[in-house]
């Protein structure tokens, strides 16, 4: 069977069983619509939230971002998987027992303020609506590469299939697919690596095998050895030490964790347990299954830069494989021959460089350069949309949630019932899907810019008022609102001078202490750490019945204090 | 029910909480950001297997050891809940059962 043929299999196989699962999940009220009901089993919500989390990003570009930057590319490893251990100590189980359906309804009722809750709806919705046009181009990208339907068909397919569960189930719907996309996504992801590593290693573990010896066949000698070789005779600097300063990596690294640790869309899932204790657990398990991925994409990255660098340094261009010549029909790969020798010289210096390769290519083109079997490439098509669909669909219901219930219900219409309620939910689900599908196939330049900014500004908004609000019970309203306003707009002014008014100067000269834009954020964070507690030692403390939420929410029975 | 005992109570368990998160958190920064970012060129010199320690730890042994550590919170919890009192089935099937009597009084 050919290449395409495998894929519309995997894909209509995968489609189908989302679709039968969200006919079988239909929330029939708000509970379940918000939170699933709140009876989800914490490694069920456990492996929700890593199919929520690991986005197209993740799926198809992380490991690639990672063999060009090489050990510098830990900022993503390290920064996507230690905010969960923020997250599992410092927030999931505090906001499990305040027991409320979204983080808006938190900031809104713990620093009792109406503007309070309306600047978390629009940060909500902002950091969602950003992510969530990237998936859906990630879904348009995927489906144009590998059944050659323009991006146009590819998006609108997949709007509809996440469409059609969201607005139907729900978070309940959307739990039990993110759980077969979850399935699906691993799968596709591990498949490769492993016949990749025992081609290259004969050790079957990706994990073990990026620190084996190659076989004979690849020359023996230490994988990573035998590339920090070929990256320095070519130009590269070493693959496993660092280029970029420590500082930076450092700050980014923070702006990562603290930003994952804010994410609405990741918070949310920890309110579909039913206890606290189920909340840290679940955290445990959330945190397995995404090291599972996690820990692959290094190994990945390291094996397909040596093989790439194997396979085309100074081959000659006439004799290259045939994958070369079908990915550059998509220019994910280009080939300029400069000194007119017919042969690709692939090295460091600009000048003399006649490759282009686009960092996506390290996990799309991957079982094709290792010259893996047909059904294998396809696996990997169905595994990136599993990945776009699961997290697009997690980020919809944020938007849909902060309209219906925090704008809505608890805001500007709160007589309305709860049937009204849940229609107003779908309707925002409707249109939100709408609009991300119009960026999906129009997609504004910037979405890859504006990634560091939802990170930077989760981080430097959501995680400091959440965090004050539970560990501080002095924190009041003039507090954190003022840390919430310095943080966003500091951290939101220093990207868009220099991401948008100022690119030419985004170099570390001109960066504060040496911190880049998509580093920013850590700064922002104790920004806002800082101006709240200044002002709220300053004003007045919040009221006797605010501060028993507080003492409610730091036990996890319902023994002490009864509210 | 005695709202000074309890209150007391409340206390202690919250700063029993604290501890075990200052605790694990300054592990998480250790093995993160001293070991993977700060000292990693130092580590670098050390090898275990075709690794670079320092290299490792950035790509590798951080991850492990951030599982490691959620692991740990979650017995240290568990213990802390069963010394205060905190863990009956009965509290979680209250909460659990006052969860839907809400639902159904909204319904």
């Amino acid at each position: 069977m050919s290449v395409q043929i495998w894929t519309y299999l995997f894909i209509f196989v995968t489609f189908g069983l989302y679709i039968a699962i969200a006919v079988w999940s239909k929330a029939g009220s708000t509970h379940d619509f918000y939170v699933a009901g709140g009876g989800v089993h914490p490694m069920t919500n456990g492996m929700a939230t890593a199919a929520d989390w690991m986005s197209a990003a993740s799926f198809i570009s992380m490991a690639g971002l990672i063999s060009f930057l090489g050990r510098d590319g830990t900022y993503y490893l390290m920064g996507w998987t230690g905010g969960y251990v923020l997250l599992a100590m410092l927030l999931a189980p505090y906001l499990r027992k305040f027991g409320k359906f979204t983080v808006p309804a938190f900031i809104g009722d713990r620093y009792y303020s109406q503007s309070a809750r309306l600047a978390a709806v629009f940060c909500a919705i902002v950091v969602s609506f950003v992510y969530v046009c990237g998936q859906m181009q990630g879904a348009g990208i995927v489906f144009s590469r590998f059944l050659e339907v323009d991006i146009t068909t590819g998006v609108v397919i997949g709007m509809a299939i996440v469409f059609f569960y969201a607005v139907l189930g729900g978070m309940k719907g959307i739990t039990y697919t993110q759980v077969a996309q979850y399935c699906v996504l691993i799968f596709a992801y591990m498949v490769p690596a492993i016949f990749i590593s025992l081609m290259m290693t004969g050790n079957p573990i990706p994990q073990l095998g990026f620190g084996s010896e190659l076989t004979p066949e690849f020359g023996g000698g230490y994988l990573l050895d035998r590339l920090d070789g070929i990256s320095q005779e070519l130009g590269f600097g070493t693959y496993t030490s660092g280029q970029k300063s420590t500082q930076d990596v450092f700050f980014i690294t923070a702006a990562l964790m603290f930003g994952t640790a804010g994410l609405p869309h990741v918070i949310i899932r920890f309110f579909t347990v039913p206890s606290v204790r189920d909340a840290r657990r679940s955290a445990g398990f959330a945190l397995i299954f995404i090291a599972i991925l996690y820990t692959t994409a290094p190994a990945i990255a390291a094996f397909s830069k040596t093989n790439l660098m194997n396979t085309v340094n100074n081959a000659e261009y006439a004799s290259v494989p045939a994958w070369f010549t079908t990915w550059e029909r998509t220019s994910l790969i280009s080939f300029n021959d400069k000194n007119g020798d017919g042969r690709i010289q692939y090295v460091g210096d600009p000048e003399r460089n006649e490759l282009t390769v686009n960092r996506d290519i390290m996990v799309l083109a991957n079982p094709e350069i290792a010259n893996l079997p047909g059904w294998v490439v396809a696996l990997v098509a169905a595994g990136a949309l599993a990945a776009a669909l699961s997290t697009a669909a997690g980020l919809l219901l944020v938007i849909s949630t902060s309209i219906s219930h925090d704008l809505l219900k608890r805001c500007l219409a709160p007589d309305i019932t709860e049937k009204q309620e849940l229609i107003y939910a779908r309707i925002a689900i409707f249109v939100a899907v709408l609009i991300a599908g119009y960026f999906g196939i129009n997609p504004p330049g910037f979405v890859a810019e504006v990634v560091a900014f939802a990170f930077g500004l989760a981080a430097a908004s959501f995680f400091p008022a959440i965090v004050l609000g539970i560990f501080y019970s002095r924190m009041n309203r003039q507090g954190a609102v003022a840390g919430m306003l310095t943080g966003f707009t500091f951290t939101a002014a220093y990207i868009i001078y220099f991401k948008f008014m100022n690119p030419a100067m985004s170099n570390a000269e001109h960066w504060w202490f040496g911190i880049s834009p998509e580093g920013i954020g850590t700064l922002g964070t104790l920004l806002n750490l800082a101006v709240a507690l200044l002002v709220c030692r300053l004003t007045a403390e919040p009221p006797e019945d605010v501060q028993m939420i507080v003492r409610n929410i730091r036990l996890p029975g319902e023994h002490l204090h009864r509210s | 029910m005695s709202d000074k005992k309890s209150d007391n109570n409340a206390h202690a368990y919250w700063r029993a909480n604290v501890r075990i998160v200052l605790t694990l958190l300054s592990v998480w920064f250790f093995i993160s950001f001293v070991c993977g970012i700060l000292l990693a060129d130092f580590l670098d010199q050390f090898r275990i297997g075709g690794f670079k320690l320092g290299f490792w730890m950035a790509q590798q042994g951080s991850i492990y050891g951030f599982i490691v550590l959620i692991y740990v919170y979650i017995r240290q919890m568990d213990k802390l809940d069963r010394k205060f009192d905190l863990d009956h089935q009965s509290s979680l099937q209250q909460g659990g059962e006052s969860d839907t009597q809400a639902q159904e009084d909204k319904a």
